[in-house]
């Protein structure tokens, strides 16, 4: 195990992201106030409550998963893609490390980002609302599990793209729409029962209903099925990231 | 001088997706502790070759070790072997410079070494840079830093792919006196340079390659006096016609405006070189030399010589 490559990588990728400690904490913290704003405030104040919980609450752990979702995606996709857009990438490929390292730094300092983001946006509503956490263990499990598998898949993302505009496409067309038709905004009680039916095949409403459960002890879906599919997540991810190394796939010629 | 040498490719094949055959079986023994030159045109597979074995492009047959340690099986005890300085300047714009030396250290699976990185920073006239950042610097400190990057993790094999391609003459001789102090300490390294004059100046020994094969491998001393064939111009004071018809032993090339003629010669013949009953038969023709040049062939002319040969 070439354990100065990973603390070299991770230390790397960290440093870029201090470098722009403002703006990487500042984007999130603004857009985060503006849905609290928006969502919280102006339609919150005529819908009193969502399953006991007030409206305003209850969109907090949809906010944060949001966040840290598009971030780690973003951060991660960028990390990797950046080097073989300049071409540094030939270091990396040259050095004495193996596919497991490389990710470990990279997804590892990825997935810091977002954690660190995560914390942030909680700290910023709690200004906004009052709640207490229910499982905060568990809540930092699904905080975490999300970050690392959202990391990866973000490096997968990067790894495959080849141009800036495919960089943005997957969290675009993809992670946005499925997050907000995931349940962060609402409960899936609420929408009609076919859409109901529909909604269930979208991973992102177990991250989001385990998540939301480690709140405020309910759950649309129950928990075990929530964890049960961030962990086959973070399994496709990592078998895609091995068979990418495996076979050079868009990096080796 | 050891015996097993510190590189040795076998039969080392490597063809392009698009079935573009970049190596057709490439064998290179490279002996620890000397300077080669990889020569070749545009397209030859220089860069394919060094790539290959570090570890950038995969080969599709045959074997490399290094050190070894083959460079797929083992190619954690390889790769820790070499650094690479490679031809396209590729550095990360925001980051500084000690910052991404120090980087590169780590990536090698080296601790810290803050007194080495000076002293490669030092050596390479970037110790008053370090804390630039990447995008701030010339063309010439960004190859600076390539080459300090590849040299911080105290690498015994050093590939340098074209290193002088577009750099200005003090690097050109801050890098040789680099070069000189690695083969003091017995660093292994393999340069391909478009510039004939510095492998004929600075290699132990000259491969040529073309169209991924390798032409020939040979000591330059060797290779120069093999060809050690000098010429003769000498230029007339009045343009003649023709070669009077008492010189037609000698062989004369007439340049077309008639105003001088070239006399090849070999200064290793037991003959001697022919050069002075050549101008007793001139004065004798009553012909008034103006100037004599006389010209040594060079590692270039050997080298289009062959690459020619290879593709008749």
């Amino acid at each position: 195990m070439n354990l100065y490559a990973i603390r070299a990588i991770y230390v790397f990728e960290m440093k870029r992201f201090f470098r722009t400690l403002m703006e990487s904490l500042l984007s999130p913290v603004i857009s985060t106030s503006l849905y609290f704003v928006v969502f919280g405030s102006a339609i919150g104040s005529r819908i009193d409550q969502v399953e006991g919980v007030t409206y305003g609450a209850f969109i907090v752990p949809g906010l944060i998963m949001l966040s840290v979702m598009t971030q780690a995606i973003s951060n991660a996709s960028f990390g990797i893609y950046f080097p073989k857009f300049i071409g540094t990438v030939y270091e990396l490929l040259s050095a004495p490390v193996n596919f497991f390292e490389i990710v470990l730094g990279y997804v590892g300092a990825a997935a810091t980002k977002s954690l660190m983001i995560g914390v942030v946006i909680l700290l910023t509503a709690g200004f906004f609302v009052d709640m207490d956490i229910q499982h905060p263990w568990a809540m930092l499990a699904f905080l975490v599990l999300t970050c690392l598998s959202f990391s990866l898949f973000g490096f997968i993302i990067g790894i495959w793209a080849e141009n800036f505009q495919q960089l943005q496409i997957i969290p675009l067309l993809v992670i946005t729409p499925l997050v907000f038709l995931g349940g962060s905004f609402y409960s899936i009680s609420m929408l009609p029962p076919l859409w109901q039916t529909l909604t269930l095949f979208n991973p992102v409403v177990y991250l989001i209903s385990g998540f939301r459960w480690s709140f405020f002890g309910q759950a649309d879906v129950p928990v075990g099925l929530s964890l049960l599919a961030i962990a086959g997540f973070t399994g496709i991810c990592l078998a895609l990231v091995w068979l990418i190394f495996r076979t050079g796939y868009r990096i080796k010629e | 001088m050891t015996s097993t040498p510190i590189v040795d490719v076998r039969d080392l094949r490597k063809v392009y997706d698009d079935g573009f055959e970049a190596l057709k079986g490439v064998n290179l023994s490279i002996r620890s502790g000397e300077i080669l030159a990889l020569l070749g045109p545009n397209g030859a597979g220089k860069t394919t070759l060094i790539s290959t074995l570090c570890g950038i492009t995969s080969p599709t047959g045959g074997h490399a070790l290094v050190g070894g340690h083959d460079i797929i099986t083992g190619y954690r005890g390889a790769r820790a072997m070499i650094g690479l300085v490679p031809q396209e300047v590729a550095l990360e714009p925001f980051e500084k410079v000690i910052n991404t030396v120090r980087f590169s250290r780590g990536l090698f699976g080296q601790s810290r070494n803050e007194a080495l990185v000076e002293q490669v920073l030092r050596q390479l006239s970037l110790w008053d840079k370090r804390h630039n950042k990447l995008k701030e610097l010339s063309g010439g400190m960004k190859r600076r830093v390539l080459i300090a990057k590849a040299l911080v993790h105290e690498p015994k094999v050093l590939f340098l792919d074209e290193p002088t391609a577009g750099v200005d003459v003090e690097l050109r001789r801050d890098m040789w006196q680099v070069v000189e102090g690695l083969r003091a300490q017995g660093v292994t390294i393999i340069l391909t340079t478009h510039y004939i004059e510095e492998a004929e100046a600075i290699a132990d020994r000259i491969a040529v390659i073309n169209k991924g094969e390798i032409l020939l491998v040979e000591d330059k001393a060797a290779l120069m006096q093999r060809m050690a064939h000098k010429t003769l111009r000498i230029d007339l004071a009045d343009p003649i016609h023709a070669v009077p018809d008492s010189l037609h032993d000698y062989g004369l090339e007439l340049a077309p405006d008639g105003r001088s003629v070239t006399y090849h010669y070999d200064t290793q013949g037991g003959n001697g070189t022919g050069i002075t009953r050549l101008i007793q038969s001139l004065a004798a023709e009553g012909l008034h030399l103006r100037d004599i040049h006389t010209q040594q062939s060079s590692l270039e002319e050997i080298f289009v010589g062959l690459v020619k040969e290879g593709a008749e």
